[in-house]
């Protein structure tokens, strides 16, 4: 197996000091690896995956994204760092109201270079190849306005932005937990085949452990995260 | 940059609705303040034309600005009189080219009357050495003729021939104060100049004379009426003062040695005033009024970026998931930033084009309208440095503005992370 594309050692994290939300001795993210990061709400996943992103910085110890130490870096290194290899799909509203379904999907190509340069032909057209990999073909559902989608449908939009540019990591937040049943699995396979194509890692994180059989491996946050306060 | 500038434009297009309530608001703004501007330039190149070719104006002593008003304005009145010999005198002085005497007093319905000779239809000039043109019919000739001003004609209705009641004194016309046992007859119809000859009604200086027979005291002499047309035309109707006289000089060069010497004539005293200086100080007593109005539109100006700025301020909760999002997809804290600064930018910038474009297609349209009925020329002032200026100072402001609501949400992405706030 290759080098993780994250590595975290000994990290901790507090909002207000002396009372750590994350301390975590260690936790990696193979390259390629589809993981289920089981957590229920309030045992701070999300500052975890603000930490992974690099929005927000570690209190102690050592971050690595594809070899990069994030605590070392400038913010604006780590902003560079996320838009060339960071996917991001949220639990909803995952759209920018004001623009199409096109211009949401290659939103990340505006702040990345590098994942624009990594995309043969058109960026509509990749666009268009990713929308159609998760099942949106539909030309006249394209044209609506993204709030006019469903739920389902805009957090497809979302995975293909998240796919675009083949960025190394793609994290989900609980990007299920607003579909019904049916619609949920055939996006997680949809997502995960994808991420597979694309050879991208996927960090799944969600609180329903019934989630865990379409992923390699699963990590249950309270087994890692010793801080165990409420955040 | 670009991609940024992208977003704004398409953000901003996706408030259509109250972006285009806040960019009419500016817009508004930039077109009042341009048009007080632009009044204000014409008014003073107007008030600065009011009078051309006149080298001096002699009147009895008082303020410089009182007998400019009074004998070009036709504001206020004279405090006394100059004898005719005075007149006489003054007129046959070698350094004087040509004096055109005038006569005060008397009124038609609210419009001054003022009694002359033909020669002020020559020698008064306005604009750049503009003269008095008719527009209609010819200068007085008979002694009940009467030579009105376009407004006059315009406001009254009036025509060749139609007859005129002049009143004594600046009052209106009631039974017993009027002239009206001496009707006129309008015999000329002067072109427009945007100055107060519009507002003048002009007739001869016997005409005066004649009106008055009978009034010697002050008042109306119970008999005044017996005294017929005829009689009255056989009299000698030789006016015994005037109330001002303007005069063009041999030589220019000599204008300070005259004004020194009528200033200082030995006779009865006198006063001359250079019309031209007299005009400059009497415009920094508006120019008052016209720095208030000007600040005034500079404050609504300043409403009117205040406006984009509380448009984007109120919108700022209901975009801090699209903060987040923009966040997400690799946007960093200065980004989120020039955004909101430039969405600020742009509406201040197309709100103020969209005010200059407004109020050059109003003076366009209006402009020869205002130039002939207020005798302020508003065309010819197109389009200038001053919109250029406006134009970018109204931008800069609106993008300082924008830098508020845009230092808010930077903080705050940097606050929320990648959690998304409802």
């Amino acid at each position: 197996m290759t080098d993780p594309v994250v590595s975290i050692s000994d990290l901790r994290f507090a909002w207000a000091p002396g009372r750590d939300v994350l301390d975590i001795e260690s936790f990696t993210l193979n390259a390629g690896e589809r993981l289920f990061l089981r957590g229920a709400s309030g045992t701070g996943k999300s500052t975890l995956l603000g930490i992974v992103a690099g929005v927000l910085e570690a209190g102690a110890g050592s971050v690595q994204i594809l070899g990069h130490e994030l605590t070392t870096l400038k913010p604006a290194a780590r902003d560079r760092l996320r838009a060339d290899h960071l996917g991001v799909i949220f639990q909803m509203f995952n759209l920018v109201p004001y623009l199409s379904v096109i211009g949401n999907v290659t939103l990340p190509l505006r702040f990345s270079p590098k994942r624009r340069a990594a995309i043969d032909g058109t960026e509509e057209n990749e666009a268009r190849r990713l929308l159609a990999r998760l099942g949106l073909t539909d030309e006249s559902l394209l044209s609506r306005r993204v709030s006019d989608l469903s739920v389902g449908q805009q957090q497809r939009v979302a995975a293909a932005r998240a796919l675009i540019g083949g960025p190394e990591i793609v994290i989900a937040d609980e990007p299920t937990s607003a579909l019904d049943a049916h619609v949920r699995d055939q996006f997680i396979s949809l997502l995960s085949e994808e991420a597979q194509r694309t050879g991208a890692a996927l960090l799944f994180v969600s609180h329903d452990a019934g989630l865990a059989d379409h992923f390699d491996r699963a990590v249950d946050l309270s087994d890692i995260n010793r801080a165990g306060v409420n955040a | 940059m670009s991609a940024i500038l992208s977003l704004a434009w398409k953000s901003l297009m996706n408030r259509k609705g109250s972006v285009l309530l806040t960019l009419l608001a500016v817009a508004l703004s930039v077109a009042l303040f341009l048009g007080v501007d632009k009044a204000r330039t014409g008014a003073r190149e107007g008030f600065g034309n009011t009078i051309s070719g006149t080298e001096l104006i002699v009147g009895a002593p008082t303020g410089s600005v009182n007998l400019l008003l009074y004998s070009v304005f036709r504001m206020g009145s004279a405090t006394a009189e100059i004898s005719w010999p005075t007149y006489q005198q003054i007129a046959n002085r070698p350094d004087v080219d040509w004096a055109v005497p005038i006569s005060l007093g008397d009124s038609h319905r609210g419009f001054r009357v003022m009694g002359t000779t033909t020669e002020y239809f020559d020698h008064y000039k306005y604009g750049r050495q503009q003269d008095l043109t008719l527009a209609e019919g010819a200068r007085f000739d008979d002694l009940f003729d009467a030579v009105i001003g376009a407004d006059v004609a315009r406001e009254l209705g009036y025509d060749i021939g139609s007859p005129m009641i002049l009143s004594h004194g600046l009052g209106q016309a009631d039974f017993g104060s009027g002239h009206d046992n001496r009707p006129f007859r309008v015999s000329g119809i002067l072109a427009p100049t945007g100055t107060p000859v519009d507002q003048t009604v002009h007739v001869s200086l016997e005409a005066i004379t004649a009106i008055h027979v009978g009034w010697e005291t002050g008042a109306k002499n119970p008999l005044a009426d017996t005294i017929s047309e005829e009689t009255i035309r056989s009299f000698d109707l030789t006016p015994k003062t005037v109330t001002a006289i303007f005069l063009g000089l041999e030589r220019k060069g000599t204008i300070l040695t005259t004004r020194r010497e009528i200033n200082t004539n030995r006779g009865e005293p006198l006063m001359a005033i250079i019309p031209s200086q007299a005009l400059a100080e009497l415009w920094s007593v508006t120019a008052i009024a016209e720095r208030a109005l000007l600040a005034v539109s500079i404050f609504v100006i300043a409403v009117g970026v205040v406006s984009i700025l509380t448009s984007i301020l109120t919108s700022l909760n209901e975009r801090r998931r699209e903060m987040s999002i923009l966040r997400a997809v690799g946007a960093r804290p200065g980004h989120i930033f020039t955004l909101l600064v430039l969405e600020a930018g742009l509406v201040g910038f197309l709100g103020a084009l969209v005010g200059i474009i407004l109020i050059h297609a109003l003076l366009l349209v209006a402009g020869p309208m205002v130039a002939e009925r207020f005798g302020i020329s508003l065309i010819g002032t197109g389009l200038g440095l001053t919109d250029l200026y406006t134009l970018l100072a109204v931008t800069g402001a609106a993008l300082l503005a924008g830098a508020i609501p845009a230092w808010m949400a930077f903080r705050r992405s940097l606050a929320d992370g990648l959690s998304i706030r409802v």
